[in-house]
């Protein structure tokens, strides 16, 4: 192919995504675009797996049976998502084996909050609340995002992410209607999760690499900064509803620009944990690979069945 | 209070609550995402019939009990479940084996318990059955996997049914509250499935190409409430939020 019929290509694929049609997997597409789409679509992915890591954690000690059901069934829909967004990843080429030796080596990344410890219930409340909520907030745009695949899931795991939210957020109220001692695990919970849930929206956006080329494909449609601004305007209120306090001192309202003013985010303790060095990253990365090494006889035995009772039909036909 | 039916009742529930938990225990650590996914919906469903159990029978008991208090505040020796549904998670094949063996059992137990003259406990059985059909095919059909799939899965499948085996003849004893309902037209008469049962796991175990065992050994007492190590950590995990912080509402 010569570099102008590439040009030429590339004008037209550009030209489709202005027009917001979207891009099928037997589409033309630049390499680039289908590289950041396998990227941010299996890191996506990703974290909806090692997220069912922390929650999994409570499902044998959930406190009542409603809640116990719930909550298997919450972290039954986070393999669900995660099923088909490696589904709608393997459309570009890449194999379900590959994403995950790139998650096993370090290679792709997941989402960092994941690397923090559910140490009491209140925690699971937390996570569905301002976890789930940031999620939501990341994802919605999502759904009118250019490569066809991402954007058809994208609506189904935002519905079910908003179910998740709420169900987090009743968790959050229960406990802070009830006596003081689950008050205040709420509360507490709320103080470590908050600062964690901020940075899950991304590094502000002068230290955002990818936000420019993401924009134009619509893989983004905000930047990391108003994505933030927008989850916290949306999550202070409800705070106010549950009677706990945002654990930030320069949080206040600001009637000029009609929103919140925040604190400073503790960015060191952000890169620490996508390095590798947050508390749970090994513990997390761990499960997923014993749980991957340890299914492997499994999946052979699986195949190893498949193919005997296939030769065994093809050669009563013959 | 009807006790007979009360502790019927928790005979047939309590194998789905731990059963459940155990599986539960699995949930984010499966070999792949579709099983891992599979199991949960397994214990969904288990819980759910628990739910339904635990519900009726604390309408017998006719005071301020909840579906919570029978399933989290009772103590080791007051749990009924047989001693199959507490064996550990050992491995995939133990996990299904497990199931199989119980699945079977469950199935044909609850196409008994659909004409029970307590009406309730005959519909939960209507509702349950399509569940567990589902249960019976899925486990079934891994032990066929597992067992004629390569020769390591074999050889695990062959130790896990041989090692779990041993746990089946409890499915059939009678506690006194199985003899009175089954007077009653209430429970169901167990042991005149029992060869229906065992001529079923031979022929799945053949179709697996693996072996029947011949112990003709077996254990028993978990519902006489005399339960295995396993069930004390269970019950830890179980309960420790109501033991922990009792009388709150979650």
């Amino acid at each position: 192919m010569s570099d102008e019929h590439i040009k030429n290509l590339e004008a037209q694929f550009e030209a489709r995504i202005a027009r917001d049609e979207k891009i099928e997997p037997k589409d033309w597409m630049p390499e680039k675009y289908r590289q950041t789409h396998i990227r941010q679509i299996s890191q996506h992915a990703h974290s909806e797996v090692v997220g069912m890591l922390p929650e999994g954690n409570w499902i044998t000690r959930a406190p009542s049976l409603r809640r116990k059901v719930a909550l298997l069934a919450k972290v039954q829909d986070e393999a669900g998502h995660g099923l088909y967004l490696y589904s709608a990843c393997e459309t570009l080429g890449i194999s379900r084996d590959e994403l995950y030796d790139q998650l096993h080596t370090g290679k792709a990344k997941y989402s960092s909050i994941f690397n923090y410890p559910t140490v009491t219930w209140a925690d699971i409340g937390a996570i569905g609340w301002l976890v789930d909520g940031a999620a939501i907030i990341n994802q919605v745009p999502l759904c009118n995002t250019s490569f066809g695949p991402y954007a058809r899931a994208m609506v189904r795991v935002c519905k079910e992410e908003s179910f998740h939210q709420r169900q987090g957020y009743e968790i959050m109220l229960k406990l802070c209607q009830g006596t003081p001692e689950q008050k205040e695990m709420a509360q507490d919970a709320l103080n470590r999760w908050w600062w964690p849930s901020l940075m899950m929206l991304g590094p502000t956006d002068a230290e955002s690499v990818h936000t420019a080329q993401s924009m134009k494909w619509k893989l983004k449609r905000k930047t990391n900064d108003e994505l933030r601004q927008q989850f916290i305007d949306q999550t202070v209120p409800q705070a106010d509803i549950l009677g706990i306090k945002v654990p930030d001192p320069d949080l206040k309202w600001n009637e000029e620009r009609g929103h919140y003013d925040f604190g400073e985010i503790d960015w060191d303790e952000f890169w620490q944990v996508v390095k590798g060095h947050g508390p749970c990253n090994k513990e997390r990365m761990t499960a997923r690979i014993n749980a991957w090494e340890n299914g492997e006889w499994v999946r052979e035995a699986a195949m190893a069945y498949a193919s005997k009772k296939e030769s065994r039909k093809t050669n009563t036909a013959v | 209070m009807n006790t007979g039916l009360y502790k019927y009742i928790l005979g047939i529930a309590d194998n789905c609550l731990i059963l459940g938990q155990r599986l539960g225990e699995l949930c984010g650590h499966g070999p792949n995402l579709e099983t891992d996914i599979a199991c949960t919906n397994l214990s969904l469903d288990l819980l759910g019939q628990v739910r339904s159990y635990y519900q009726y029978a604390a309408k017998l008991k006719a005071d301020d009990s909840t579906e919570d208090d029978i399933a989290f505040l009772r103590n080791e020796r007051e749990y009924v479940n047989v001693l199959l549904v507490e064996q550990p998670n050992t491995d995939f094949a133990y996990v299904m084996g497990r199931q199989f063996l119980f699945d079977a059992f469950h199935l044909m137990f609850l196409k008994e318990l659909q004409n029970s003259h307590d009406i309730t406990l005959s519909a939960i059985a209507k509702k349950s059955i399509k569940e567990v059909s589902y249960h019976h095919r899925f486990s079934s059909d891994w032990v066929k996997r597992l067992g004629d799939g390569t020769e390591e899965s074999h050889s695990k499948m062959q130790s896990a049914i041989n090692d779990l085996w041993t746990y089946t003849d409890e499915l059939f004893h009678l506690t006194e509250a199985d003899e009175e309902m089954i007077k009653e037209g209430i429970g169901v008469d167990t042991p005149k499935f029992k060869d229906e049962y065992y001529n079923h796991l031979t022929d799945i175990l053949e179709e697996a190409t693996l072996t029947v065992p011949e112990s003709k050994y077996f254990h028993k007492g978990g519902k006489l409430g005399i339960h295995s190590e396993n069930m004390g950590f269970i019950l830890s995990d179980l309960q420790y939020m109501q033991r922990t912080y009792p009388n709150m509402q979650w």
